[in-house]
């Protein structure tokens, strides 16, 4: 496998979302407006990106025994830096986002990388696969979002701090339930259906 | 010639098709008191969930490459049920968009026709309710049986006035005030069995419905069952809790629900003492969120909730196979 399928393979082909179907929790509770799929995509690109690159240098001086708690250890640093940063410069968005920034800790999708990937592979590698991985999460959750956004509020947001846009589509009376949990559950259970079915006319 | 076949040799010429049109004509009566009582906008409504029904299961079965089954009636009676479940005046696009839902999604989407685990209709009629809570939750009374005098199917807005369903004024002020707004309490009862009652358009008159459900007794196409031990168990709850059970039998969804909507083959236990147990779920839910719940009338959420337990209800009330070790 070349560098550029390292890092390609996350957004497409192994997608967190919609094809390993990891860190639903967050996808499904944060996914009321686009600019929080954006934010929280971010928030995670960033914790994936480190945990995976440290993970993937100290693998070697890690205990086998005490490899979770270890992982845990390092994935909660970068969550803590990302948490006070929102905090800081962005606390709309941090309020939005609320308890799912801490639990980006226990988000499977790191978890799962660090264990299936970056305690194997070299750090180049697990650099590439960590940016996949969070680019893809990001573009799924954005997808979802703004589906959710559209039909639900009938605006899309892509607005933070002053800079940017928010769309409002008129004459439209928004379908509260998309923006509820059902929504959320409904549409992400389409999408699913539609991407896998993409995948078996493929084969 | 003789045709020799392998078991079953008692043939029925009921098939899916007779049995859906059968329920479609039992529905009849309802329908004609839904235009009777909210006039020609009950009629476009259920015009247009019907015809959206009908070219959603089309084109959802093309897509799926599924055997086009748009003249076995099934599309035409999920659409009419989510008309009746509409108030009289909620926008064109509502019943359209419930429809929809209810059969490219709830219905298609799970297998088709056999296959869905919820009741199309009633999962239609509350992904629109929790879509568009204000305009299925505004009510209209029923219009001056004057309208019929200058008939017209064109008329799309005549005047009416909002008020809130039997059921709804009980809740929020008592059942006195309820009886004083309809005079005596005979008066109530008449009226609430014509269907002379703020409501969905379809559900007001028990009278229409019991019509309907006494036909498909006659066909035999549905069993006393469900409906029995659904309407017995709110009948026999109310009257413990204090309530006035008739009025809980008369007023909202129940009837519908009971005869057309839990009777549904596909999302109900096949069993008879499923089916009982299944209409006394129904019943005890219905009876609780009437009751103890924040929206005033209970029966689809627990004909919807109930669904979801057939095959549980089903697989406890198996028969024992005897000879056979575990």
């Amino acid at each position: 496998m070349n560098k550029l399928d390292e890092f390609t393979k996350g957004i497409i082909k192994e997608n967190p979302i919609f094809v390993i179907m990891l860190g639903l929790c967050p996808t499904l509770a944060v996914s009321t407006k686009a600019i929080y799929g954006i934010g929280m995509g971010a928030a995670v690109i960033f914790v994936l990106t480190g945990s995976n690159v440290i993970i993937s240098l100290i693998k070697n001086f890690i205990p086998d025994k005490v490899r979770i708690p270890s992982y845990i250890v390092v994935i909660a640093t970068f969550v803590t830096t990302v948490d006070y940063f929102m905090k800081a410069y962005t606390p709309e968005l941090h309020k939005a986002l609320g308890i799912f920034i801490p639990l980006i800790v226990v988000n499977c999708i790191i978890l799962g990388r660090a264990e299936a990937f970056a305690s194997k592979n070299s750090v180049i590698d697990s650099f590439l696969d960590g940016v996949g991985m969070g680019v893809g999460f990001t573009l799924a959750l954005t997808l979802i979002a703004t589906i959710r956004e559209i039909l639900g509020a009938g605006t899309i947001t892509l607005k933070l701090l002053n800079y940017g846009w928010v769309f409002e589509i008129k004459n439209f009376n928004p379908m509260i339930i998309m923006i509820l949990p059902p929504g959320a559950f409904i549409t992400i259970g389409l999408l699913l259906g539609f991407f896998n079915s993409l995948k078996t006319k493929k084969e | 010639m003789y045709r020799i076949s392998v078991s079953p040799h008692i043939h029925s010429k009921d098939n899916i098709a007779t049995i859906m049109w059968t329920v479609v004509i039992a529905l009849i009566p309802a329908l004609l008191a839904s235009i009777y009582f909210f006039g020609p906008r009950a009629f476009w409504l259920e015009m247009a969930s019907v015809i959206t029904a009908v070219v959603t299961e089309a084109i959802s079965q093309k897509l799926l490459g599924r055997k086009i089954t748009i003249y076995d009636g099934s599309a035409v009676i999920t659409g009419l049920l989510v008309a009746f479940n509409m108030p009289p005046n909620v926008p064109f696009y509502v019943p359209i968009v419930a429809t929809f839902f209810a059969i490219g999604i709830v219905k298609q989407l799970f297998g088709g026709l056999g296959y869905n685990i919820f009741n199309p209709a009633l999962a239609g009629r509350v992904f629109v309710m929790f879509a568009w809570l204000p305009a299925m939750t505004t009510w209209n009374q029923p219009l001056d049986p004057k309208w019929l005098a200058n008939f017209s199917l064109f008329k799309f807005n005549i005047d009416t006035v909002t008020t809130a369903t039997p059921l709804a004024i009980v809740k929020a002020k008592g059942t006195s005030e309820l009886i004083s707004q309809f005079g005596t309490k005979i008066n109530l009862y008449k009226d609430l069995f014509i269907g002379k009652c703020g409501g969905c358009i379809g559900e007001t008159s028990a009278l229409a419905i019991l019509i309907g459900a006494l036909f498909l007794f006659a066909r035999r196409i549905i069993s006393w069952h469900i409906p029995l031990s659904y309407i017995g168990t709110v009948f026999i709850l109310t009257f413990i809790s204090g309530q006035d059970p008739i009025f809980h039998l008369l007023a909202g969804g129940l009837f519908l629900g009971a005869f057309f909507m839990a009777t549904d083959y596909v999302t109900t236990p096949v069993t008879k003492k499923g089916m009982i147990i299944f209409g006394i779920g129904c019943g005890l839910i219905t009876v609780l969120l009437r009751l103890k719940g924040g929206p005033p009338e209970g029966v689809s959420f627990s004909i919807l909730f109930m669904n979801a337990l057939s095959p549980l209800i089903d697989r406890l009330v198996k028969q024992k196979v005897f000879g056979v070790k575990k």
